[in-house]
């Protein structure tokens, strides 16, 4: 390479918004539906239906508008962007070009101090880690505009026959697209912007925001030019990203594309193309019937939306505290490592259960314990998300409540918690039918360490000989006669004391 | 005629308009599409400078329904038009990304 | 009985009918004998409905016995132009690309007339999806003008016109989009008034230009048009479009009075290809309203003019995206064998779409295409804007504003196609109202010398039906039968 190239990125954001139903139709959004149940002439494209704006749209797109620093258009309107494919039954997908709902807003976003979502995308294709960077660097991202449009339906390949098949039951479910500015320079860069906005609009509530699933979806623009260069080299945009990796993949693959163009002297064509995963390329998606005009013109059959200050206020105020806010506050309010906050704010559903769980039992740090450790533990092993978890503030601090009444000790509380995990079982009540109370009379105790000292006598004498680790065997046999329900500091004591 | 249109663009009309024309047909198009571009070009007599293009007639704005499930499952009615169906979805010519 | 059934005004039916002298059945048997009289010549239906229509005729007439239908238009037959969705009946568009389109939900027009106990006679001829004059571009066969049947109805509502002329029906539903409803309604002799923008639902109606569709009534005379238009316009929550009015009692309208009331004349209404004969008819329409009280006035509204190359780009560039739903793939018309999917789409198009529809989907899509979008289609929403404008200084002076529907009588069969923009000239005194969203009414005001109905318009402010609907009706007074 004789030159030094700069990659130049930015992203246009499909974000598939929480509604009940869809934009511009009563049909319902959830997932799961046999083909075509959720559809009605709207979203079919029949001849003389209309389409009629769904309100939560627009109040969830000013949301995150409002908390991406945007610009809110006091007057917006629907475009038609025409373009032919089976999965858009009218044949024109109804967006905003000319005037979208917000414009000329920021992130910012930090990078050097890696996710665990940035060090697993990172990873080389050959496996190879890429270093840490301990210097934190901040960085704003500009957000060009946001603006709502309908999602298209889903072209099922039938594999036996020579026909696709076309289900639109995601046809009309609203989406937010959020387009960038070209402001990001790395993929590191692009995953901490897709994590910041993931992080905003799941705060939100206003989706869900899974890659894998589709609720995000991201297209790649992306150009090199030489360093020191001010002007900026011809994009390409990149679809089919539905991973970190395969952004990441898809950034470096079309990087080293475009630079070995220019470097045999060729020129970068402005095109889409389709990254696929498996082959580490991406290919070209032209077609000779592909005009790629999309003749966007105002939609006649929808009216302007008029945005007053009152709207705004009202959209404003009933915005959540969001995760810096959090982390300043967590800091003054409970003594927990630095460490445990970031994690817990990295979602606000752990942030939810932290902040309930602690003012019910009062005890934050025993909380993020319990979340820090045990919770990441499972939500790891069953590869899940943390909004995913099922289990109740208020039953994670009763089971904090019932070791710190000394009802069960720590290690029941954990098979309590796994239980409890699954299914937000009520942890007092499991204990209670499955007779997990530990044993806190002293004396029953005491009975117990009398007969293990007689049946250990190589272990007593170790102990009296100085070898002060013998006397945890000795608390691990109490445990295990006691089937686990002793108090492990309770036996320690009397073990101790029968000894001396 | 001042309008041209030329072989390239009636190729391109059809592509946009996803309508086939025969070479008769591409001559005809060609001719009707000239004379009505001619014919439309008498707008430009008019100064239209600081004019807010009008795109609804009346001044209203904010018709909105509320987030809420109003239909059932449908699909019977949806599909009874289909030209070919398979599944309970619309079947269409095989047909990749 | 001196009059046929068939041949009364819906009003003077429906009183009859809920007076009992006159069975539901007995009005729809004189309307189909009529229809099967005529139809051989006339061709107004492209779908009759018989089977259902006497179904719901015994429906309708045990409520009318039980006194739960009391509209004035319970039982009475009414033809449906063939752009608006109805459950059940096939709905065409008079194309080939909807040939056996069966609807699975009726438009919101039609469903109110079904409530007030209207009987379905059938759906009526048009121009291919609306696009025409003549109705000579339907796929299903030419209608012929009843008043002369070498002639053409009018179009694109012309099967709609063809039928109330006729006697095949008592009224009819017709659509607007740029003279549609009044033109053939003066080409065939019957009042046809196309509302305000907003007033009568547009859901189920097959759209051709969205932002210029209205659904209007055709009717024998101006009675019936308040009492049909009362009963189709409706605020629908379906329909962002739809305006919620509170003044639809245009019945109360129907008053002989235009003392002091300001007509305006517009002089460009009388120029170059205006029939001399049609000129003298509308002017003596003019001077009888004066006899009668009203103030009458010429004034100058030259941007007439731009309102046809305004309204093809507009409405065409609609209609190039609004068509694009027929594809092939969810209704309708597919070719039989296709390679791939393009394929697919553009022969079904091509075989299903006919040559005028094509021409307009063409210049739609040119109109929008990247280059020719600001040059063509924005230009065209700034002269809509100037049209608009200029309206609004016209209704500031006047209470409405008078002149011809059409610059001659109906044109002979055959002629009109070979030329459209000869054919689209022709529009010059309708196509304005609609940019403009404005309600318009055509009635008869004479004939030529060749016996063919001449048309009179009137044109109102938004909202002002009810101001068209009094003048209206006293000129009809003054008229005398037609
Ligand atoms: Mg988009
Ligand atoms: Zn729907």
């Amino acid at each position: 390479m004789s030159k030094e190239y700069e990659t130049v990125i930015g992203l246009e954001v499909h974000v598939e918004l929480a509604t009940k139903t869809k934009i511009f139709c009563g049909c319902s959004t959830a997932f799961g539906a046999e083909p075509n149940a959720h559809t009605c002439p709207v979203c079919t494209g029949m001849p003389g239906s209309l389409p009629v704006l769904n309100k939560q749209v627009v109040e969830y797109a000013m949301a995150v508008g409002l908390a991406t620093n945007c610009d809110i258009t006091r007057h917006c309107k629907f475009d038609r962007k025409n373009y032919f494919y089976p999965d858009n039954p009218q044949n024109y997908q109804i967006s905003q070009l000319y005037l979208p709902i917000c414009r000329n807003g920021y992130v910012e976003i930090e990078t050097g101090k890696l996710s665990e979502n940035q060090k697993n995308a990172l990873k080389g294709k050959n496996g190879s880690e890429i270093t840490e960077n301990t210097e934190v660097k901040r960085k704003k991202v500009g957000i060009h505009e946001i603006h709502m449009e309908e999602d298209a339906g889903k072209l099922v390949h039938d594999d036996w026959g020579e026909v696709s098949l076309v289900d639109y039951n995601r046809s009309g479910v609203p989406l937010i697209e959020i387009v960038s500015e070209p402001d990001m320079r790395s993929a590191e860069e692009v995953i901490a912007y897709l994590e910041k906005l993931r992080m905003i609009i799941q705060y939100l509530g206003a989706s869900d925001c899974k890659l894998q699933e589709g609720s995000m979806r991201a297209d790649v623009n992306l150009s090199v030019r030489a360093v020191g260069s001010t002007e900026f080299g011809t994009r390409t945009e990149m679809k089919n990203l539905n991973s970190f990796t395969s952004i990441t993949h898809a950034i470096e693959g079309e990087r080293n594309r475009q630079i070995d163009i220019l470097e045999s002297g060729g020129k970068v064509i402005q095109e889409t193309r389709r990254w696929d995963d498996t082959k580490f390329e991406s290919y070209a998606m032209r077609s000779k019937e592909d005009a790629q005009d999309y003749r966007y013109f105002p939609d006649p059959d929808l009216l302007p939306v008029d945005i007053a200050d009152e709207w705004i206020e009202k959209v404003k105020a009933a915005q959540p505290e969001f995760r810096e806010a959090k982390i300043e506050r967590y800091k003054q309010e409970y003594q927990i490592p630095d460490y445990d906050i970031e994690l817990i704010t990295s979602s606000k559903r752990m942030a939810d259960i932290f902040e309930e769980a602690s003012g019910i039992c009062g005890q934050p740090k025993k909380v993020s314990n319990w979340l820090m450790v045990e919770t990441m533990r499972l939500l790891k092993e069953k590869s899940m998300d943390p909004d995913q978890i099922r289990f109740s503030p208020a039953n994670l601090a009763k089971l904090i409540e019932l070791v710190d009444s000394k009802v069960i000790n720590n290690s029941t509380a954990k098979e309590v918690f796994e239980v409890m995990f699954d299914n937000d079982t009520d942890p007092a009540k499991y204990v209670e039918e499955h007779g997990m109370k530990q044993e806190n009379d002293e004396g029953a105790v005491k009975a117990i360490c009398e007969k293990v000292i007689a049946e250990n006598p190589q272990s007593v004498a170790d102990y009296k000989g100085g070898k002060d680790k013998a006397i945890g065997f000795l608390v691990g046999q109490v445990m295990k006669a006691a089937k686990g329900k002793a108090d492990p500091g309770t036996a320690n004591k009397i073990l101790k004391e029968l000894l001396s | 005629m001042a309008n041209v249109i030329s072989d390239e663009t009636i190729e391109y009309v059809g592509i946009l308009s996803k309508l086939k024309l025969d070479d008769a047909g591409k001559e005809q198009a060609k001719h009707d599409l000239e004379q009505m571009l001619d014919y439309i070009d008498q707008l430009g007599e008019l100064d239209t400078d600081g004019v807010e293009p009008m795109t609804h007639v009346h001044p209203f704005s904010n018709c909105f329904r509320e987030d809420v499930v109003t239909n059932g499952d449908d699909r019977e009615n949806i599909l009874k038009n289909a030209p070919e169906e398979k599944d309970n979805m619309f079947a269409v010519p095989r047909t990749f990304d | 009985m001196s009059e046929r059934l068939n041949e009364l005004t819906a009003g003077a039916l429906g009183k009859k009918i809920q007076a009992k002298e006159v069975s539901v059945k007995e009005a729809l048997d004189a309307t189909f004998a009529a229809i099967d009289e005529k139809e051989e010549s006339v061709h107004a239906y492209i779908t009759l409905n018989r089977d259902e229509a006497y179904k719901t005729a015994d429906e309708v007439q045990k409520k009318i016995d039980s006194g739960e239908l009391t509209s004035p238009l319970a039982g009475v037959p009414v033809a449906i132009k063939d752009n608006m969705c109805t459950e059940g009946l096939k709905t065409t568009c008079a194309s080939k690309i909807l040939y056996n389109f069966v609807p699975t939900f009726t438009s919101t027009a039609v469903e109110n007339l079904e409530n007030a106990g209207a009987i379905i006679l059938g759906k009526t001829n048009m121009d291919e999806f609306a696009m025409g004059s003549t109705t000579e571009t339907s796929a299903f066969g030419v209608t012929r003008n009843p008043r002369d049947i070498t002639r053409v109805p009018g179009g694109s509502s012309g099967g709609s016109a063809a039928a109330v002329a006729a006697d095949e029906c008592a009224y009819a539903l017709g659509s607007d989009t740029g003279g549609s409803i009044r033109q053939p309604a003066g080409y065939c002799g019957v009042v046809g008034l196309k509302p305000t923008y907003g007033t009568v639902s547009r859901y189920g109606l097959i759209a051709y230009g969205s932002s210029l569709d209205q659904i209007g009534p055709l009717t024998k005379d101006v009675t019936d048009t308040a009492l049909i238009l009362e009963a189709v316009s409706s605020y629908d929550k379906k329909d962002s479009t739809s305006v919620n009015r509170t003044d639809t009692d245009f019945t109360s309208a129907l008053v002989n009075d235009v003392k002091g009331l300001k007509i305006g004349i517009p002089r460009d209404y009388f120029g170059d290809g205006l029939d001399p004969e049609v000129a003298s008819a509308v002017k003596k329409a003019a001077d009888d309203l004066k006899a009668a009280g009203a103030i009458v006035e010429e004034f100058d509204l030259s941007l007439v003019k731009y309102a046809i190359p305004t309204y093809y780009t507009i409405a065409d560039a609609e209609a190039s995206s609004n068509l694009e739903r027929f594809d092939g793939i969810k209704y309708g018309y597919r070719a039989e064998d296709f390679t791939d999917l393009h394929d697919l789409y553009k022969k079904s198009r091509s075989e299903g779409f006919g040559p005028e529809v094509q021409r307009r989907i063409m210049l739609g899509s040119f109109v929008l295409s990247s280059g020719y979008y600001d040059a063509y289609y924005l230009k065209a929403l700034k002269v809509k804007a100037l049209i608009k404008k200029a309206f609004d200084e016209a209704f500031a002076k006047y209470d409405l504003i008078l002149g011809p529907v059409a610059p001659t009588t109906a044109p002979e069969l055959g002629k009109s196609l070979s030329d459209p923009i000869k054919m689209y000239l022709g529009d010059i005194y309708t196509i304005s109202v609609n940019l403009a969203g404005l309600p318009g009414i055509c009635l008869p005001c004479g004939r030529d010398s060749k016996g063919l109905p001449i048309g009179l318009q009137l044109i109102g402010d938004c909202f002002k039906e009810s101001t068209l609907i009094r003048t209206a009706y006293t000129y009809e007074q003054l008229r005398g039968s037609f």
